[in-house]
């Protein structure tokens, strides 16, 4: 019992340690900072947007912003560019971070498994992952969605299933190491069951390089949702999503130039918040990755 | 060193095969069929029926299957239902035309990335550091299909410098095709550009350190010939295998890019095939992606475990 403690001990110290290196960086701080304002517009949607996202108005098309209290101008309907892109955010995020929760949730266990057990499950987990990853991740992931059908929730299915080998093979080679060390053999001798020396021993100490992983997959799935919806694989219309916006602004890039600008701006610098601070987060919990 | 070749060479064998068979089956997944697509309005079964029976997508799936992969093999694809040409004549003639746009790509990735990496590890956590690496992360964020599409609204409708989108073949025209292909390279390779900046920084930095740099100073080089000649030259090797790496964001990106950029390559083809439910082509071109991408990656690992022996001694216990 007091081996526990001294190891929770060891590991409410090395948090504090990565809380103060996370917080020493200026520049993941304000990753962070955009981070929290992306989530807060998102959850503010209905109160702050000035128009119904989707409410087509003819009398008003491809306004220029400024004009007729359209701060950021109206699309080829009339609809409200700002509106839009505050409810973009939603399904922005909600693809970013259930796509790969989804993917981390489900190849955390798997590559336990395989780290830990070796032999044939091993092997098997290890091929499926090996096919898997012989198509690039995008290919994979436009391929799934165009069988699926294009959904929020298919690209959310798409993305999540096209991250499951990644972060298998990634845990999958922290447990093979882990598993060799003196505490792993120590609590097999000792008679502890498999699956408490997978969950409450091996686990916690694999989970910074999955935690680091799934925050810089993060920006990564959010660009593959807007390039899904981009596609026409993705979000339908008339729902706002900033891939959808960037798909039809190109019809009308020559007359109306800020439809092409707007939600690039939106998905840039929320990838770019999220990948500041998944920057942070990897130099604090991992000093010695480059 | 033989016993491990052979054991990579078999299991990227054994991978492609049963890749042939998820591509086989997924693309048989995709709702609707070609004959669907290719029939348009017309309902009529009997018409389905003939289309599907002329191109023996009615056959059952397993000698359907075997049938394509034993053509396969001797680079016959079969024919498409849509262009009515053989698959394999189509990825002949759009595959220079990726191959040349990734190649650009590449240059512009190197061209940017090793520079700015060089310049950043000259003085870890300085002013020139802190740009190039927010610089890398900005280039790491931005999508692809948007730079593209601020790409032609700046230099195409507003400068009106260079063409929008569409392609011009390189012999009869070699001016015309650059013109049209430095917008889509440019894009390509700014993502890659800031993975290779971020590698030649830290191999760099940790080259800089060694006793072989500090040799090279005190001999009296100038810090051009020490960081281009011992510190550069060192650090490459893992460069390029970074490069290598980055084939899957390269294809993943050829993509999109001819996509925003109209670009007749075997990006545009996938998408168009997918649309059109051309199974053959599909089949033809995904197998053709795969097969490039597993044997970089054998290349990559390969290339790896001859240069780090350790890798090798774990490999071979496997």
């Amino acid at each position: 019992m007091s081996a526990v403690t001294v190891a929770d001990a060891g590991r409410a110290l090395a948090r504090r340690k990565a809380r103060r290196r996370l917080t020493a960086r200026p520049l993941s701080v304000l990753g962070l900072v955009g981070v929290v304002v992306v989530v807060l517009v998102a959850i503010l949607a209905n109160w702050i947007s000035p128009h119904d996202p989707t409410l087509p108005n003819f009398d008003q098309v491809l306004a220029p912003p400024g004009a007729g209290g359209h701060l950021l101008g109206t699309d080829e309907l009339g609809r409200d560019v700002l509106s839009r892109l505050f409810y973009g955010s939603r399904t922005t995020l909600i693809a970013g971070v259930l796509a790969t929760l989804l993917g981390t949730l489900v190849a955390v266990p798997i590559g336990l498994v395989a780290g830990y057990f070796r032999g044939w499950a091993d092997v098997v987990i290890s091929r499926l992952v090996d096919v898997v990853l012989a198509f690039p991740f995008l290919v994979f992931a436009v391929g799934l969605a165009a069988i699926l059908g294009p959904s929020l929730q298919n690209v959310v299915l798409a993305l999540g299933v096209a991250q499951i080998p990644g972060v298998i093979r990634v845990v999958r080679a922290e447990v093979f190491a882990q598993r060799e060390l003196e505490y792993v053999q120590a609590e097999v001798v000792n008679g502890t069951p498999t699956r408490a020396i997978m969950f409450r021993h091996i686990l916690p100490n694999v989970l910074n390089p999955v935690v680091v992983q799934t925050s810089l997959a993060v920006p990564a799935t959010i660009v593959g949702a807007a390039i899904l919806s981009f596609l026409g694989l993705g979000v339908q219309p008339p729902t706002a999503d900033w891939g959808t916006m960037l798909a039809d602004a190109e019809n009308y890039l020559g007359q109306a130039p800020w439809l092409g600008v707007f939600p690039g701006v939106a998905i840039f610098l929320t990838t770019l918040c999220f990948n500041l601070f998944g920057d942070g987060l990897r130099d604090a919990l991992d000093p010695t990755a480059g | 060193m033989t016993r491990l070749v052979l054991y990579r060479v078999g299991s990227a064998l054994i991978t492609l095969l049963l890749a042939s068979i998820v591509i086989f089956l997924a693309i048989r997944a995709l709702p609707g069929g070609p004959a669907e697509a290719l029939s348009a309005e017309s309902n009529d079964p009997a018409v389905l029926q003939a289309i599907n029976h002329k191109y023996g997508f009615d056959q059952p799936l397993v000698p359907q299957y075997f049938r394509w992969l034993g053509q396969a093999v001797t680079g016959n694809f079969g024919t498409s239902p849509n262009s009515g040409l053989s698959v394999s004549s189509t990825l002949l003639n759009d595959l220079p035309v990726t191959m040349e746009l990734a190649v650009l790509g590449l240059l512009v990735a190197v061209v940017i990335g090793i520079p700015a990496g060089v310049l950043s590890a000259r003085k870890p956590g300085g002013t020139l550091d802190s740009v190039g690496s927010t610089g890398a992360l900005a280039g790491l964020s931005i999508p692809h299909f948007w730079f593209g599409i601020l790409l032609i609204l700046g230099l195409s409708v507003w400068l009106k410098v260079l063409p929008a989108a569409g392609f011009v073949p390189i012999v009869p025209d070699p001016i015309g095709n650059l013109e049209h292909m430095l917008m889509p390279a440019v894009v390509l390779g700014t993502g890659i550009a800031a993975v290779v900046m971020r590698q030649t920084r830290s191999s760099v930095i940790t080259a800089m350190a060694s006793d072989y740099v500090r040799t090279a100073r005190a001999k009296g080089l100038s810090e051009f010939d020490v960081i281009g000649r011992h510190a550069l030259r060192n650090s490459l090797i893992t460069v390029v295998t970074v490069i290598g790496l980055q084939l899957g964001a390269l294809i993943g990106g050829v993509v999109t890019v001819e996509q925003v950029f109209g670009i007749p390559g075997l990006g545009k083809l996938t998408l168009d095939s997918v649309y059109n439910r051309d199974y053959p082509t599909l089949q033809g071109v995904v197998l053709l992606t795969a097969l490039g991408y597993v044997i970089t990656n054998l290349l990559v690992d390969l290339t790896y475990s001859v240069l780090n022996p350790r890798i090798r001694v774990a490999g071979g216990a496997r």
